[in-house]
């Protein structure tokens, strides 16, 4: 059984100007310590998705089930998914600033989350191990640096706080949105450093989200592309940087800056801008800005099927199935396709 | 040289007191930067937060008074001009900004906001402004149509596209780009790429590229400086730079920036500088990276090391040769 099980995933908000249909049917697994990355443009769903799992979206139309070790999070009520979620579900946001309490110190709030989950646990064994995770994250000289407040650290420090927080009751997965984007280079590859390294040493499953494939080539065991609510393809992640089928992929690699030949060369971007949510093309919601758009495009939303990729590679394209790669054959394999 | 930036420093003071202000002490934003630029030529100026790339991009284009030093435009003195004289040389110099949501008025139409720059410099108007206004927009990639639409009706690379028409009216000589693809998604980032790119050439622009983003910056770019803490540490070639980086920084920047090919990804060995980067307000003696770099030695903190090389700057007492490998460098890197 895997962990995490999402099925048919539905997310949709009511607003004046019509219904947003943020998350269209999704439907995932993620298994005991692997590494899942969920990636996406702005308004793809891939935030959304999570957070209405963990019951963090109020105002949203959800539907689909999500089985957390056999129990559905969606059928539990608030008290029994504010058990799970930050004892045995942990979140770090993209902005550590925002979501930590200015106020407090950073060591009382590490130290709440025993108070919260975990009663039992004394004040002063509660400050040890505030102190202990600290140092596990590498913030030097954990004693003293418990005692201040999140504006006394620095931007890669907080995102070090909010992974002490997410480890402090030993969670079996952890979901990290966008967990570098405010950092710069250098301390992003610090904190995807440590994340990588407690996820290994607590056998951590990690669901992490992002819009950088970048992020994740170095860390993920499997890669799941969104589009405008939808999985358009799911594969290990070398099969995804190598041999995509699903042309919204392709173009994403492709929009790399160094990704084609050399420099000063131009780039290869998608055409156009992502759909509006409220009013979602017909078929494929990507078709009006695919190279390679077919008529049944248009006509019929593709399912997500089984690609020659290799492993557990599928993509939601009409494409025909061996059309995956970046290389000029994959291109006439589909060029061909189109013109049929 | 169509710039010359010589020696500028900039220091914000701090100031405490409420009726008395005392100055207390000063960031050093900009700490003697020099470098020029050849008409059409792009420069690309990349480093950290708080390294001082914008506030440098600010003192090019005029917007800041500078401490010392000294920009020359096209030859002639642009240093700390009153306004009325800086305003002729405001139609050569132009600047896009990042966010193109906190810099477009959202209560003005995207019209008027493009034919800004026009008015302002009375270079046309009427009919013939609206046409030239309609023809920036065309020439962006908007639909000219869209005229009378408010910003908030633009998608993200929508609303850059403005910030670029509007840079571009007065037809200027050189522009900032002050991370203007920052903001936006990869798919998105590529079109304004392309978009800069053939600006460029049509209208044979210079352009002075910042970004935090090194792929970008190599991309768009024919050299390249890495600031860091308020000073120029590296300056070269785009590819020479990124083949050869000499500064120890620059080898650390280049090993954490995250690269979209799984193989890649594996046999790249980053060198994970340890600490954050020193406050400007004190920076550290010598040379200013040195509590964090792994090739550190005594020298390093007492002296400042002087820029050396024409055509490869390198602002380090111990460069990195080729084939050294910083990772298993064992001595400095002391945790900040």
């Amino acid at each position: 059984m895997s962990l995490l099980e999402v099925t048919d995933l539905k997310v949709s908000f009511p607003t004046s100007d019509g219904l947003v249909q943020a998350v269209r049917g999704l439907s995932f697994t993620v298994d005991r310590g692997r590494t899942l990355a969920i990636v996406g443009e702005s308004g793809s769903g891939k935030t959304v998705s999570t957070q209405a799992i963990l019951g963090l979206s109020p105002g949203a139309d959800i539907s689909g089930t999500a089985l957390f070790e056999g129990v559905d999070l969606l059928e539990l009520d608030r008290e029994q998914l504010r058990r799970i979620r930050g004892a045995e579900i942990s979140v770090v946001f993209q902005d550590p600033l925002t979501s930590l309490h200015p106020l407090y110190k950073v060591g009382r709030q590490i130290e709440e989350l025993f108070h919260v989950h975990r009663p039992d646990t004394s004040r002063a064994e509660a400050r040890k191990r505030a102190i202990e995770l600290l140092g596990l994250v590498g913030i030097p000289r954990p004693d003293r640096r418990v005692d201040d407040y999140p504006h006394q650290f620095s931007g890669g420090m907080r995102q070090r706080a909010m992974i002490a927080m997410s480890l402090a009751l030993n969670p079996k997965l952890i979901v990290a949105d966008e967990p570098t984007t405010a950092l710069d280079a250098t301390v992003q590859a610090q904190i995807l450093e440590l994340i990588g390294r407690v996820q290994a040493e607590f056998d951590i499953a990690l669901i992490l989200i992002t819009h950088d494939l970048g992020v994740v080539a170095g860390i993920a065991d499997e890669v799941l592309v969104m589009y405008a609510g939808l999985v358009a393809e799911r594969a290990d992640r070398r099969t995804l940087y190598y041999r995509p089928h699903h042309p919204y992929t392709k173009g994403l690699l492709e929009s790399i800056p160094g990704s084609t030949g050399t420099r000063g060369d131009r780039l290869r971007p998608i055409p156009g801008s992502p759909p509006s949510l409220i009013d979602l093309p017909s078929g494929c919601a990507f078709h009006p800005r695919c190279p390679y758009a077919m008529p049944v495009c248009a006509a019929e939303r593709p399912p997500p099927a089984k690609v020659t990729g290799g492993g557990g590679h599928a993509s939601a394209c009409w494409l025909p199935h061996e059309a995956v790669g970046l290389g000029p054959e994959a291109d006439a394999l589909r060029l061909q396709a189109k013109e049929a | 040289m169509l710039l010359e930036v010589e020696n500028v420093v900039k220091h914000f003071p701090i100031t405490t007191g409420l009726l008395v202000k005392q100055t207390i002490g000063q960031v050093s934003a900009v700490d003697g930067v020099s470098f020029d630029l050849s008409p059409g030529e792009t420069l690309g100026l990349v480093g950290e937060t708080g390294c001082g790339k914008s506030t440098l991009a600010r003192c090019v284009a005029g917007l800041h008074p500078i401490t010392s030093g000294r920009v020359r435009f096209d030859g002639d003195d642009i240093t700390n001009l009153p306004r009325a004289r800086m305003r002729a040389y405001r139609r050569d110099i132009q600047v896009i900004f990042q966010d193109p949501y906190g810099s477009l008025n959202p209560r003005r139409r995207v019209g008027s906001i493009i034919a800004d720059p026009l008015v302002v410099h009375r270079v046309s108007r009427g009919t013939e402004l609206r046409r030239t206004v309609q023809e920036l927009m065309e020439r962006v990639g908007l639909n000219p149509e869209h005229y009378n639409r408010f910003p908030a009706e633009f998608s993200g690379g929508q609303r850059q596209r403005i910030g670029v028409a509007r840079a571009l009216a007065l037809r200027p000589r050189l522009i900032i780009c002050d991370e203007p693809v920052s903001a936006l998604d990869v798919s998105i980032q590529a079109q304004i790429l392309n978009l800069l790119k053939d600006l460029q050439d049509e209208f044979g622009l210079t352009y002075l590229f910042i970004a935090h983003d090194l792929s970008v910056v190599r991309h768009i770019s024919d050299r390249i400086a890495v600031m860091y803490l308020g000073k120029i540490v590296e300056l070269a070639g785009a590819d020479e730079l990124h083949e050869h980086p000499r500064h120890p920084y620059t080898n650390a920047l280049l090993s954490a920036t995250a690269v979209a090919d799984p193989d890649e990804a594996e046999r790249r060995r980053r060198i994970i500088l340890t600490g954050d980067v020193p406050s400007p307000i004190d920076p550290p003696s010598g040379c200013r990276f040195h509590p964090r770099c792994p090739k550190a030695r005594e020298r390093c903190s007492s002296e400042e090391p002087p820029p050396a090389l024409r055509d490869h700057l390198v602002a380090c007492h111990f460069p990195v040769e080729a084939g050294e490998d910083l990772t298993t460098s064992g001595s400095g890197g002391r945790p900040a």
